[in-house]
């Protein structure tokens, strides 16, 4: 909403220096003003100019050619007004200069002279309705002063953001009333002299409501004999400066009345109307219709229009009809002013996209009771300032409006939800700065019956706030909840997802966080089977673009776009990790499942060449000790990686990713992306990636730590080789080993794997290292051997092994 | 007798100091006072002396022994801290063999802060679905269909009436839902609303507050969100509390801190306004504990939330709001 002081001051007093404290007041009660600008600033390029001399145009009959003194210089500029004379004094617009009416002013040539800037009219400026000649200006003016500096002229335009609940400040009286209240100044509002006698209208025209839920007040008046022309420049003025555009008396005037009371009013042709006569109905189905814009629309039965006695002639509160507007012929018009309920005109207005000055005040409420003082002011002006006849009367058609009756709004309570301590007078003395009506009812109580404007007003807290609002937030005191030190036991997945974070740095990777949403096509990148889950996305309706489309079902297609991104940018060793969520589709009407995963990625190298090593390019291994490492962190043991298959996970490589097992349940994967999918994502080298599901790991956290006494006694370790089966995955020999439960047994693990020359084809050798350790004594070699022997054979046994020769 | 004790002992301090390396230093050791070594034949030979000589001659030949492996000890110690100066050194100007950490994502690191404060102040942390039914997201916050309030939020749509949440305000319902007063709760969370351009991007984070308990007024509102301001900016910035409209809160209001790029004095961050909005909140809609059954006239509660990339853009003088989600590391290693 723009409003310019000028105008405001036609309603309350505005001292317009003082543009910046009433800017923040505003802002301070709830209407924030987003900008403040001078509406002369497009004079900026204006200077004030005298004629030296003028010459024929070479070129051209009617043009002159003038050398113009700018003050600093002297310019060149071909004009063609009739009343130029040497040593006239006239404002000269320079090179950039961007004239209301939309034309910019560029250095050139015109019919081959050079001309350097325009001598203008006062119209072209903006400043007046003359365009016959150029403006004369005073002679003691200034050569090269600025025009509005010249002329004095400033008017500061304020752009207000206003919420949705303050419709009644839509208008220039509304913000009005506003600064009356906190400057505590008197409002004046525009009076009216016409009088509702006589009823010659009803002679010339009708009003059926055929939807009065829809349309509770239409009303009308007719002002006949009238001549379209353009506005008196007061007018144009007044509309120019909160930026609209004049375009004639008729037009202009329904604007200058929308703007000035917040009531959208329309004017139609009343001899474009069959049957001269309006019926206000909704749409028939299948029933088109042409708006004003030349666009037609096709309606349904819950749009409300205003009809004729034949056709639809507007779309009720939204626009006007082409088939019914004024022309340049007009001579006789209909003026409408009606209320439409909200949520009808706002459906209609979604529905068919438009958005219009008058939709945007239905949907949020005009004042019911405004509706006859802006038909009045409107058909008062237009038969002043078009030179017409007022018909007597106005129809008015009104089945009232639910009218509540005063709100009971207890001082106690106020005080309590703000924090205040008011006492009744205040309350009733700022709400009555609004006017609203207050009554004291009791010690504690009053009654308030709001203005009708304030159609955001019901309850006593709609109250609360207009009487924290007007005696200022910044004046309410700082107070502080009393809040009990309680024990509270933090969420499980969120001090888990915490600390991976964490431990994810701490192995060097860094935290990225990708949209929720992806492409699409990503499924197929990622060589998903029909029948995976995964392919159950989420759409949304209204994606902004083709890349966020769905809802991703996986991290993985972020994170190979983002290695992707920085590896383009030179970034070539990246180790990433990414907490988010994936969302499963569940059917169009449930709520998707929600998973949050953990995924982590590393390409590039493991070591950097460097003056110890050369560089190591990072494998399979190096993932998968970032997932042992982190699972081992948190204290989740009993973890086996086992090899996929390859069905289960298409876009790793086969073979080279395992499946996360924790007691045979699956809590994630780790491999090497295959390589199709990195052709897919366009990349070149090798990635390997980790995905874990959080809620699974999370069930499988112990819930307390017990701490275990620390040895007394010292191990002795023994080392096993033996030969097996190639293909025999090397986990399987330390979990048979723990499956003998052999007590002494304190830790193993494998620490050598051979092939080659000196085994036996499709055979691999494989060394463990035992610890055995005795809680109860200092353990004796020969014990250890013995036991140590037994497992050795009863490995060899299990598994057909052989030991190395 | 061949030496008196006084001649062995001149003669072993000259052969110390004449030693070159610790291994003829360990040799002497041995030859002086090893089981055959000299000091040690010296004393077992005494019992030969006169016996009125013997306990002078023993006493000054213990002492000899004693200060001679006082000596070698220390003609030991000297030798090796010579030989180790001596040593091959290393160049310590090498880089050494660095443990790279990686770095949590600046909107993570945010908040964490922000929940940090709260929960210092008493709130629990608590969280929802970001694909949330028509119902929480709107409907029961006081947004009913239609209603002119649903333009301030640019909402994806996942069918009539399911949305992607465009505020973590989504969440109070539900809880509330769980819990009788008193409720204190913060919700971090993803948004989404359809809009991209440098302040926006069409997925982004934020955190909710509710607090609900019988006398919570707007005073206490004030309080809590400047003790906020101040831990999660500095105690000195300045705040004010302007009105505002959030269809489930009355009175709502609009938290501002002066412009942290300017001071107040007007720039393009702050549009020449002096001031920042980091904060909409609110005392909890009387229409929005009616949807969940609360007691209106026993409870109030109040309300907030902030975005999480304002606040990192205003910490961290970013300004493209998209940076964020380029994950760009050169970016993301700066935090």
């Amino acid at each position: 909403m723009k409003v310019s002081l000028s105008w405001l001051n036609d309603y309350t007093p505005i001292d317009k220096e003082s543009y910046n404290s009433i800017a923040d007041s505003l802002t301070m009660v709830g209407l924030e003003v987003d900008s403040v600008t001078d509406r002369y600033d497009y004079l900026d390029s204006v200077v004030v100019g005298r004629i030296l001399n003028i010459k024929a145009h070479p070129n051209a009959e009617k043009l002159k050619v003038c050398e113009v003194d700018i003050g600093s210089r002297v310019i060149r500029v071909v004009c063609g007004a009739p009343n130029i004379y040497e040593d006239m004094v006239a404002p000269t617009a320079l090179q950039g200069t961007r004239f209301p009416e939309g034309y910019v002013l560029e250095k050139g040539r015109i019919r081959n002279e050079l001309s350097e800037g325009m001598l203008c009219s006062e119209a072209e400026l903006g400043l007046g309705a003359d365009r016959s000649g150029v403006m004369i200006l005073d002679q003691k003016q200034l050569t090269g002063n600025k025009l509005s500096k010249a002329l004095e002229l400033s008017d500061m335009v304020f752009e207000i953001d206003l919420t949705p609940n303050r419709p009644d400040c839509l208008s220039i009286i509304g913000i009005a009333r506003e600064i009356a209240a906190f400057q505590q100044t008197t409002i004046k509002y525009p009076e009216t002299s016409l009088s509702d006698a006589g009823d010659k209208i009803s002679d010339l025209t009708s009003i059926t409501i055929k939807a009065p839920d829809l349309c509770p007040r239409y009303s009308a008046r007719l002002v006949f004999d009238i001549k379209i022309a353009p506005s008196p420049f007061w007018l144009q003025d007044r509309l120019m400066s909160v930026g609209l555009r004049p375009i004639n008396n008729i037009v202009d005037i329904t604007n200058f009345v929308l703007m000035e009371t917040g009531q959208p009013l329309h004017a139609f042709d009343f001899d474009r109307l069959s049957d001269h006569r309006i019926v206000v109905r909704q749409a028939k189905k299948g029933e088109t219709f042409i708006t004003l814009d030349k666009k037609e629309h096709l309606l349904t039965p819950d749009m409300l229009m205003i009809c004729d006695g034949e056709k639809p002639v507007a779309l009720a509160g939204i626009m006007g009809g082409h088939n019914s507007e004024v022309t340049e012929s007009t001579s006789r018009v209909f003026i409408e002013s009606a209320y439409f309920t909200p949520v009808g005109i706002r459906k209609t207005s979604k529905k068919l996209g438009i958005s219009s000055e008058s939709s945007h005040r239905f949907e949020r409420g005009v004042d019911p009771e405004g509706i006859i003082t802006a038909l009045n002011r409107a058909a008062q002006l237009m038969s002043e300032l078009s030179g017409g006849g007022l018909i007597e009367g106005v129809i008015d058609k009104y089945s009232k409006i639910n009218n509540a009756g005063p709100i009971t709004l207890n001082v106690g309570h106020t005080n309590r939800l703000l924090g205040t301590s008011f006492d009744q007078d205040e309350i009733k003395n700022l709400l009555e700065s609004i006017e609203f009506n207050v009554e004291k009812t009791g010690s504690d109580e009053l009654a308030v019956v709001p203005p009708s404007f304030r159609v955001d007003i019901a309850r006593p807290v709609d109250l609360m706030e207009e009487v924290a609002r007007l005696s200022g937030y910044n004046n309410i005191p700082t107070t502080y909840p009393l809040i009990p030190a309680e024990a509270r036991q933090p969420e499980k997945q969120l001090g888990l997802r915490n600390s991976l974070k964490k431990v994810m740095t701490g192995f060097g990777f860094t935290e990225i966080i990708n949209y929720s949403f992806i492409n699409r096509l990503y499924c197929d990148s990622l060589r998903l089977e029909s029948a995976d889950q995964r392919r159950n996305m989420v759409d949304i309706l209204n994606p902004l673009t083709e890349d966020q489309a769905v809802m991703r079902t996986s991290l993985i297609p972020g994170l190979l776009e983002t290695i992707h991104r920085n590896i383009a940018r030179q970034i070539k060793t990246l180790k990433l990790f990414e907490v988010g969520k994936i969302y499963i589709g569940r059917g169009k009407d449930n709520l998707p499942e929600e998973i949050e995963m953990l995924s982590g990625i590393w390409t590039g190298f493991c070591t950097n060449a460097s003056w110890y090593s050369k560089e190591i390019g990072c494998d399979f291994f190096d993932i998968k000790g970032v997932v042992e490492g982190l699972l081992n962190r948190i204290k989740i043991d009993r973890i086996k990686f086992t090899c996929m298959p390859d069905n289960l996970c298409t876009y790793t490589r086969p073979g080279h990713t395992a499946q996360i097992l924790q007691e045979k349940k699956l809590i994630g994967l780790t491999g090497e992306i295959h390589p199709q999918v990195l052709s897919n994502f366009d990349l070149k080298q090798a990635a390997f990636i980790f995905e874990l599901d959080l809620k699974a790991i999370s069930d499988l956290i112990p819930e307390t730590i017990r701490s275990k006494p620390i040895p007394k006694f010292p191990s002795i370790s023994r080392d096993i080789t033996i030969i097996i089966d190639k293909d025999l995955e090397s986990s399987k020999l330390p979990e048979t080993i723990r499956k003998f439960g052999e007590e002494l047994i304190e830790n193993l693990y494998l620490f050598d794997v051979f092939e080659g020359d000196t085994i036996p084809q499709n055979k691999k050798s494989i060394s463990l290292r035992i610890t055995y350790r005795s809680k109860h004594k200092t353990l004796e070699d020969d014990e250890v051997n013995y036991i140590h022997k037994n497992i050795t054979d009863r490995l060899l046994k299990e598994f057909d092994a052989l030991l190395p020769t | 007798m061949e030496r008196t004790i006084e001649q062995i002992y001149e003669e072993a301090f000259k052969e110390i100091k004449s030693a070159t390396d610790s291994e003829s230093i360990k040799a002497l050791s041995i030859r002086y006072l090893g089981r055959k070594g000299i000091i040690t034949h010296f004393l077992r030979n005494i019992s030969n002396l006169p016996l009125e000589k013997r306990p002078e001659v023993g006493k000054r030949a213990n002492e000899v022994k004693k200060s001679l492996d006082t000596a070698f000890k220390h003609a030991l110690k000297h030798l090796e801290t010579k030989s180790l100066q001596k040593d091959y050194r290393i160049d310590v100007s090498l880089p050494g063999r660095t443990i790279q950490q990686g770095s949590l994502h600046p909107i993570t690191q945010i908040t964490w802060q922000i929940c940090e404060i709260f929960k210092k102040i008493g709130f629990d942390i608590a969280e929802g679905p970001e694909v949330e039914t028509d119902h929480y997201n709107f409907e029961a916050l006081n947004i009913p269909k239609n209603h002119p309030a649903r333009d301030m939020q640019d909402t994806f749509y996942i069918s009539d009436n399911i949305v992607l949440r465009t505020h973590t305000s989504s969440i109070q319902v539900r809880i509330m839902e769980k819990l009788t007063p008193p409720v204190r709760i913060i919700a971090p969370g993803k948004v989404y609303r359809c809009d991209s351009d440098l302040t926006h991007t069409p997925m982004f984070h934020q955190v909710e507050g509710l607090m609900v308990d019988e006398g919570i007024s707007f005073g206490d509102l004030k309080g809590i969100l400047t003790t906020f301001i101040h831990h999660i900016f500095d105690k000195k910035t300045s705040i004010r509390f302007r009105p505002s409209f959030f269809p489930f809160t009355e009175p709502s209001a609009e938290v501002d801190i002066l412009c942290v790029m300017c001071r107040g004095k007007g720039c393009r961050v702050c549009s020449h306004t002096g001031w920042l909005e980091v904060i909409g909140a609110g005392m909890v809609h009387p229409a929005v504990f009616e949807n969940v059954g609360y007691d209106t006239t026993r409870y109030t509660g109040l309300a907030f939330g902030m975005g999480v990339e304002r606040i990192a853009m205003l910490k961290y003088g970013i300004d493209d709001i998209r940076k964020f989600f380029e994950n760009d590391l050169r970016f993301l290693g700066q935090f």
